[in-house]
């Protein structure tokens, strides 16, 4: 490096504002000194949407296809977190099988969620047989979704009071089929992933959370669960099925035996989840009781209940993700008076500072995926050096990263 | 479970140190499934004074998970709700805790609490841009989701003067094409013509059918 550039690091390299490793674009600023990031700051909101705004002049109603449409990957878990809310209000009371069918959906939106998840990161490592292995795997609860609710996404089943759809006698079987293939799959999957030198050499020890800080900054979901925090609302607070599940958050030291929170650590915790989660699904399909699916099928006299209700009350839910939680007040409207939502990356984005300071710059696409964000890839990045810049696409900041697997590797 | 203190000690425990400056508690219940296993959540109202007070309180008991604030405008005032959850990784022993504190509008004001959870800065920062408060003492002030040419003032979750005004809304179906974009790189397609005879099947006509129904 030359003595004039050398005078003016640390370099500021700016990414974003339109990177798709989150659903809505984000905006970062890292501060380099050489290849090492120093600082880090980010700028989320590139497409705020104002969907509370929007909901608050709409009813409950209207509202869960809204909140089917937040998230592309938590169709059920935000609409699920809401019709609690709005449940609790009104009392409504969600009858039994209702609830077990929504624990099913929410169990196969985290399979498929998790496994999606797994792919991104093999594939931000460089590792794409193992990415086209895990995204052909998914297409078995991709396919029980849409068997289940009609749909791939934007579900359109939780409703407030129940579910829209039962499941019927003919589709256990399809259940037990990809429950089986799960199962049989995940100790390969695990082997692949956790037994790999690459993957081993590029997450080991990256990207480190400490607990102390998972804590201090409010981090959810498998994140926090990877710096050892013990929290997952399947087990703390019973809602829905859980609370006739057992069910026991799964951590790292489980499996290796301690906890470093590093990416390597968020990979075991989201791989032994979606053999969890197959578990719940098994225990939700033995003991499903019978009844109707929702407390009120009719539309119409469901709105006017809903136009009745006075009150506030707190839908939590535990997303793929972490937390999702939604708080609603109503009061006697026909739209709520105040909806406010949590969705579980909001908590989890500030865990990203943490975890970026004194990485490399080619490590930046896998720990931004660590968090599971949303799931897709750095789009852009436009470094400036002085006067002059130059544009670092998506498939630039994927070459740096194989190169550095490369590099270690020899 | 054991050692935990249920949702009634945890509410004497926060009047106990916060005395009259609590409004009104509230412990509410909810059960589903078959076993019908319970829920709680804590609401508090209180005095935005000793709302540090009773965080650092709840600090005390366990370690609070921080979920978000939110916020409602109910005409005079600003209502603030500040939601925790404590006793996570207790099977079944969470409980969610809820402080509720009231701003006067000609004094939107309210202490940060980030020096005690530094997360909450995140959410902080949303409410001041979404609802007008200003949070004291807060290490970064700048907006979080709202653009930096969105318009000082207008703060999208007020139901006053001072919310998004008609102005501001757009509805998609009157907003069309922008006109100060480059040109498509593609000619737009012909508008199909209903008139005009080519041989396929004329559409029926939505007239038609709605007069059918009636």
């Amino acid at each position: 490096m030359s003595e004039k550039s050398a005078k003016k690091a640390p370099y500021i390299v700016p990414i974003g504002p339109t990177h798709p490793a989150l659903k809505e674009p984000v905006m970062f600023n890292f501060e380099m000194e050489g290849e090492v990031i120093k600082d880090v700051d980010f700028a989320p909101g590139q497409t705020h949407r104002g969907i509370e705004w929007m909901g608050m002049r709409r009813n409950p109603i209207q509202i869960v296809h809204l909140t089917d449409r937040i998230c592309g990957i938590c169709g059920v878990s935000h609409t699920f977190a809401f019709a609690r809310a709005v449940e609790q209000i009104a009392g409504i009371e969600v009858p039994e099988r209702g609830d077990y069918i929504r624990t099913i959906l929410a169990e196969f939106e985290r399979i498929q969620s998790h496994l999606l998840w797994a792919g991104v990161a093999a594939h931000e490592l460089g590792f794409d047989s193992l990415l086209h292995l895990t995204w052909r795997v998914r297409e078995q609860s991709m396919d029980v979704i849409e068997n289940l609710t009609g749909n791939r996404v934007n579900y359109g089943i939780v409703q407030v009071g129940g579910v829209r759809r039962d499941i019927v006698p003919e589709q256990h079987k399809i259940i037990e089929d990809c429950l089986s293939t799960y199962e049989g799959l995940l100790s390969k999957l695990v082997t692949l992933f956790l037994e790999d030198r690459s993957i081993h050499m590029r997450c080991r020890d990256t990207g480190v959370l400490s607990k102390e800080d998972a804590l201090g900054l409010c981090t959810v979901g498998p994140t926090a669960r990877a710096s050892g925090v013990n929290v997952d609302l399947r087990q703390d607070y019973p809602y829905a099925a859980y609370g006739d599940l057992d069910i026991t958050a799964i951590l790292p030291d489980q499996h290796m035996g301690e906890t470093r929170g590093d990416v390597y650590d968020r990979i075991v915790v989201r791989l032994l989840e979606v053999g969890q989660s197959c578990g719940i699904i098994r225990q939700c399909l033995d003991q499903m009781p019978s009844g109707p699916v929702t407390a009120e099928a009719k539309l119409a006299k469901l709105l006017a209940i809903c136009k009745k209700a006075q009150g506030e009350a707190i839908g939590r839910v535990e997303a793929p993700r972490g937390e999702c939680f939604h708080y609603v007040r109503m009061d006697g409207k026909e739209a709520p008076a105040n909806w406010k939502v949590k969705a579980s990356s909001y908590s989890n984005l500030m865990s990203w500072i943490p975890m970026l300071r004194g990485e490399q710059i080619a490590d930046i696409p896998i720990i931004v995926a660590s968090i599971d964000p949303c799931l897709s890839c750095t789009d852009r990045v436009a470094v400036i050096r002085g006067r002059s810049r130059s544009v670092l696409t998506k498939e630039d900041l994927h070459r740096l990263s194989v190169e550095k697997t490369r590099r270690i590797q020899s | 479970m054991e050692g935990n203190l249920t949702p009634e000690q945890v509410v004497e425990r926060l009047t106990r140190t916060c005395g009259s400056s609590i409004k009104e508690t509230r412990i509410t219940e909810n059960r589903e499934g078959v076993k019908k296993n319970p829920n709680y959540n804590i609401w508090i109202d209180l005095d935005r004074e000793s709302l540090k007070e009773a965080i650092k309180t709840l600090m005390e008991i366990h370690y609070p998970h921080f979920s978000v604030i939110s916020g409602n405008d109910e005409g005079d005032t600003i209502r603030l709700l500040y939601h925790f959850t404590i006793y996570y990784g207790t099977k079944h022993g969470e409980y969610t805790v809820t402080f509720g504190v009231r701003l006067p509008k000609a004094d939107p004001s309210v202490p940060t609490i980030s020096d005690l959870i530094p997360g909450t800065v995140f959410s902080e920062r949303e409410k001041q841009e979404f609802l007008g408060v200003r949070v004291t003492g807060i290490p970064d002030s700048r907006r979080l989701f709202l653009p930096d040419d969105f318009p000082e003032g207008v703060y999208p979750w007020r139901k006053d003067e001072t919310g998004i005004p008609v102005s501001m809304i757009k509805n998609l179906w009157e907003v069309g094409r922008p006109t100060d974009r480059p040109a498509p790189p593609a000619a737009d397609k012909e508008m199909c013509d209903l008139e005009k005879d080519d041989g396929t099947p004329a559409p029926q006509k939505p007239q038609e059918r709605r007069e059918g129904q009636e």
